[in-house]
């Protein structure tokens, strides 16, 4: 029997008392019927004796104290789960808004998850194809991985995660591939810009949607995203499905966060943000993964911009802490025209040498990818110090380095968003712009790959 | 003893009738049984904090104390295992409740059934004292296991068994001096939170061997000492982590995975068994055991899991072993600190941290050290404690960095710039220090030589002088420097791209032995001196730059150590002759 409750003392939105409460425990789902007759909901954050203090998934709009009615379901916020979701369109709280019919579940899943047991965890080494020089072959990613692009405002990265979820595919292999994609707090048009770009490819029959656009609750985006990782660790592990997941914008999922905690009064950490900002991205971040004994897989890519291009705001900052690399966008490159504007260096795949080299992309991929890092890292340098002083303070190598540099850039990573490059060419490009650099200084590359692979003019 | 939930917030229980518990007991929660600990009692109302996630639980729920103190399970069976924060097996987890972890699950620590091959040390009629041995397990092929008499405990052994038995089985009985007798299986129970004891405390003075040429060579660690990690995200921690666990000469090694990545830990156990100790020639999971309470598993444990590890490292040393201590990230346990004290509603010092952040941190690495065990053999055992710490934006002026770095005696900062210009390890040599260089220099001296330390001092004092001159070359670019300087940019570059760049992931050059390294840095310094001695004789400086013989000193960090010998010799020989020619070619 569930009780229905009367008693709401207080509404502060996001958060309200619900009194002389019984039997209600900690992270409860509830319903809250308004006088009109809609149904709103919400989760138990502290019970307190007889007390409960709730967090709304929606607005407050219209929440009377006297005649609104408080039921509490006996579970957490859930999820109902089906194969048929894919090709559908849902809202931030998972109902269908593409005008279909609702899923008829297969199971109801508690959206939080469960930790995985890191006994249980399958290394992720599968080498994936995203056809993008600058990820494949110098911050390559990886099956099972969560490598999130680290953007700013008015940067490509829609663009590019687009092109990724377009081109991505695991070399001589048929499995069925997913995509899930989850608009927090974005804007109209760039949710569209995905889902047209799903639709053109004819992603969009094997795409799941979850859409809280800007206009939508700010507090309902604490739940979209883990709606999305719930639909795709149902796809992923009961369905054996490849699934990508493409979370955009993880700023505004922390901006809600703030806002919560700070309704709950709680000790604010850096830049007003709570304390626990770090294990809760973990505990979505760390969705991602491969199971032992699982053909499926879960692939995230989340999508953050750095306020002011800061990577060391708390945003970028614990996620980078917990997500395995990141693919930094910059400005710089952007501004000349570069696409993606990838800005190699400070970006990294930290999973990367276990799904490179012989078998998996070709031998000489880890020593070419370390002499293209070690040579544009020195080249740039050389420019810098040409930009001060002129051409004629370089050296003779500073000089074929600055060369080495801007052809790197030119070349390497201005490839445009339609072109997919296979591994094989990317590495090709590779050793041609390395043609630049004398020989000897190639330090980072076996002699024998040396002998093999470079062009000889 | 149970009492009633009255409020929960988080793994923040509050409940009453609770009267008889003690603070710090653990008790369980709910019908779940969820695991907590007591952390204050008000009058009436005992505050718990549970290990695990609290979904599900309301006022009126059971709480049950179990009368003890959060403490780990110490007996055989703990090597190559891998724990969550609060010594639950994780295997064992996954077996009960699969891939994903469920709440409540009871695990003893300990496997109950495996038998052990007991092989008596003492004879019954012997007097034994806290620390004796009673006799020995061979737990792992690496690892000895002994058996000692629990700390506290002195008697006659009346009798004692051999053979095949598990842990829970009775090995011996004891005779007390008030005439009780004990029966003792291999089972110790020991709080987390408390030391255990030794007889007394050393001043470190020998070095971990990490085959790490920076670490080494530059800024090494004392076996039984402490060191600290830090570093924005990306500049490679936790490879350093593991490489140190990876190759370190310790005996023993805890890895504790606090509130990091779930597939580092998985790495490490899928990884681990097939590296081979280049010392015992041992699987290297041999002699490990992990300790993993990633982001994702529940924050409270977290706070515990880097004490269960310390008790687990302190207990081998007991026996006699060198144990070392990788803690990964210990700014994830000061957050699992600052997110209980919050919720306590404890008055916040710096950053919302606990004002007890810097005392805790303290009390943590104290339990390092080199320490004369208890027991009359009279064994030598250590604990060396190494955290990374995470900063946040990698500001090193945040408190739990600032709290680390005045404990710790070694410093390894990461450098981001570094890693970008993909130099790994990313430890920066100008802003990293040791403290134990001095103590440590005696012994370098009777096992190398007076050379060692000399090379040591040569190398640091030109990458000082390299970075004085990069000012200039900034200012007024390359040519305005002597040719002497610009030999010694050029020197630098080689120590800092041929000695200290080293590759975790070539099997080569992962791990460098005390005499590769000290070829390597002679060898690159004996090529400054020869080319110098060529410049005074009026060799072109140009050709010196680009002698042959250089692109073998960088490439010979692939060398392997068989081969270091006679290879080193013969591209020093090859060098001292291409700079003689230079020279000569200069004077024509």
């Amino acid at each position: 029997m569930i009780k229905e409750y009367k008693t709401i003392r207080e509404v502060v939105s996001p958060l309200m008392v619900v009194d002389q409460v019984e039997g209600v425990t900690y992270d409860e789902l509830g319903e809250i019927e308004l006088p009109s007759g809609e149904i709103r909901h919400c989760k138990v954050l502290e019970v307190d004796g007889n007390k409960a203090v709730v967090q709304l998934f929606e607005s407050a709009q219209g929440i009377n104290l006297a005649q609104s009615k408080v039921r509490f379901l006996g579970h957490p916020l859930e999820l109902a789960v089906s194969g048929d979701m894919l090709g559908r369109v849902f809202n931030g709280m998972g109902h269908p808004i593409d005008g279909g019919p609702e899923i008829l579940a297969d199971a109801h899943m508690d959206i939080n998850g469960l930790p995985m047991n890191p006994a249980s965890r399958a290394y992720p080494a599968e080498f994936i194809q995203t056809g993008v020089s600058a990820i494949d072959g110098l911050n390559t990613l990886v099956r099972g991985q969560k490598l999130p692009i680290f953007s700013g405002s008015g940067l490509p990265h829609a663009a590019l995660a687009a092109q990724i979820a377009r081109q991505a595919k695991v070399l001589g292999d048929n499995e069925s591939f997913a995509v899930v994609f989850a608009a927090v707090g974005i804007t109209f048009e760039e949710s569209e810009f995905f889902i047209n770009d799903f639709r053109r490819t004819g992603a969009i029959d094997r795409t799941v949607v979850f859409s809280n656009l800007a206009s939508d609750p700010a507090v309902e985006r604490i739940a979209t995203p883990r709606m999305a990782l719930t639909a795709a660790e149902y796809l992923a592990f009961e369905k054996d499905m490849q699934v990508l997941v493409i979370i955009t914008d993880i700023t505004n999922y922390a901006e809600a966060l703030r806002e919560i905690s700070a309704a709950k009064k709680e000790v604010p950490g850096r830049r007003g943000y709570p304390g626990y900002m770090y294990t809760d991205l973990a505990t979505m971040y760390e969705r991602a993964g491969r199971r032992i004994g699982k053909n499926g897989s879960i692939t995230m890519i989340p999508i953050l911009s750095m306020p002011e291009d800061d990577k060391t705001h708390p945003i970028p900052d614990l996620t980078g802490y917990i997500t395995e690399g990141q693919i930094i966008l910059s400005r710089d490159l952007h501004r000349r025209g570069i696409v993606p504007p990838i800005d190699v260096l400070p970006s990294l795949s930290r999973l990367k040498d276990k799904g490179i080299g012989e078998g998996k992309t070709r031998e000489d991929h880890s020593g070419t990818m370390n002499q293209l890092f070690a040579g544009y890292s020195r080249g740039k340098e050389a420019k810098e110090l040409m930009t001060i002083l002129g051409e004629a303070a370089l050296s003779e190598d500073d000089k074929l380095y600055a060369k080495f540099a801007d052809q790197f850039e030119k070349v390497y990573v201005n490839q445009g968003n339609e072109t997919n490059r296979s591994i094989e060419e990317t590495l090709n490009t590779g050793w041609n712009l390395l043609k630049i650099l004398p020989k000897r200084e190639l330090k980072r590359i076996k002699p024998e790959y040396i002998e093999k692979y470079l062009p000889q003019d | 003893m149970s009492g009633t939930i009255t409020k929960v917030s988080g793994p923040l229980v509050e409940a009453i009738g609770l009267a008889d518990a003690n603070v710090s007991d653990v008790v369980r929660v709910g019908k779940q049984r969820l695991i907590g600990e007591i952390l204050n009692v008000k009058g009436e109302v005992a505050s718990i904090q549970v290990y695990e996630e609290t979904s599900g639980i309301g006022p009126g729920a059971v709480v049950e104390t179990t009368g003890y103190p959060m403490s780990v399970e110490l007996g055989p069976g703990m090597l190559e295992n891998i724990y969550d924060g609060i010594q639950r097996p994780l295997p064992e987890i996954r077996a009960i409740a699969g891939e994903l972890i469920a709440r409540g699950t009871e695990v003893p620590s300990l496997n109950r059934e495996k038998k052990w091959d007991f092989v008596p040390v003492a004879k019954p009629g012997d007097k034994l004292g806290p620390g004796d041995v009673l006799g020995t397990v061979q737990e792992t092929s690496a690892i000895l296991h002994k058996i000692m008499m629990p700390v506290g405990l002195t008697g006659e052994v009346v009798s004692i068994e051999s053979g095949q038995h598990t842990v829970e089985e009775t090995i011996a009985v004891i005779k007390t001096e008030k005439g009780e007798t004990k029966e003792l299986n291999m089972i110790q129970r020991w709080p987390v939170r408390i030391p255990r004891p030794y007889a007394r405390k050393q001043v470190p003075a020998k070095p971990m061997n990490s085959g790490q040429r920076i670490i080494d060579t530059l800024f090494p660690i004392a076996k039984g000492g402490t060191a600290a990690v830090p570093g924005p995200f990306g500049s490679g921690k936790t490879v350093v982590q593991h490489q140190l666990a990876k190759w370190s000469d310790v005996d023993i090694v805890i890895y504790i995975g606090c509130g990091e990545r779930g597939n580092e830990m998985t790495d490490v156990l899928m990884e681990f068994p097939e590296l081979v100790d280049p010392r015992s020639g041992q699987p290297l999971m041999k002699r490990t055991v992990l300790i993993a309470n990633t982001s994702d598993m529940p924050v409270a444990a977290r706070e515990a899991s880097i004490y269960t590890g310390i008790t687990i490292a302190e207990y081998f040393r007991d026996m006699g072993y060198d144990v070392a201590v990788l803690a990964d990230s210990t700014s994830r346990w000061a957050e699992a600190l600052r997110e209980m004290s919050g919720r306590l509603e404890e008055m916040p010092g710096e950053e919302g941290y606990p004002a007890y952040l810097a005392s805790r941190l303290a009390q943590y690495y104290e339990r390092a050290g080199v320490v004369e065990c208890l027991g009359s053999e009279g064994r030598k055992g250590s604990v060396t404690a190494i955290g990374a710490v995470s900063p946040p934006g990698g500001d090193i002026s945040e408190p739990v960095s600032q709290a680390t770095m005045r404990i710790v005696k070694v410093f390894w900062a990461l450098d981001s710039s570094l890693a970008y210009a993909r130099h790994f390890p990313a430890i920066n040599w100008l802003t990293s220090y040791s403290l134990y260089m001095d103590t440590l220099g005696k012994w370098y001296k009777e096992q190398f030589g007076e050379q060692y330390t000399a090379n040591r001092a040569k190398a640091m004092s030109i990458l000082q002088e390299e970075s004085e001159l990069q000012e200039i070359v900034r200012l007024v670019g390359q040519d305005s420097l002597s040719e002497a300087d610009r030999l010694t940019m050029e020197t630098a570059k080689q120590i800092r791209e041929d000695f200290l760049q080293q590759n975790a992931f070539v099997d080569e050059d992962a791990f460098s032995s005390y005499a590769k390294q000290y070829r390597l840095l002679d060898m690159i310094l004996k090529c400054d001196e020869e080319c110098r001695k060529a410049l005074e004789k009026g060799a072109p400086l140009e050709k010196l730059m680009v002698l042959p013989a250089k692109e073998k000193i960088a490439r010979a960090k692939m060398v392997t150590e068989d081969m270091v010998d006679s290879e080193f010799t013969a591209i020093c020989e090859e060098l001292a002759k291409q700079a003689e020619e230079a020279a000569a070619g200069g004077e024509e």
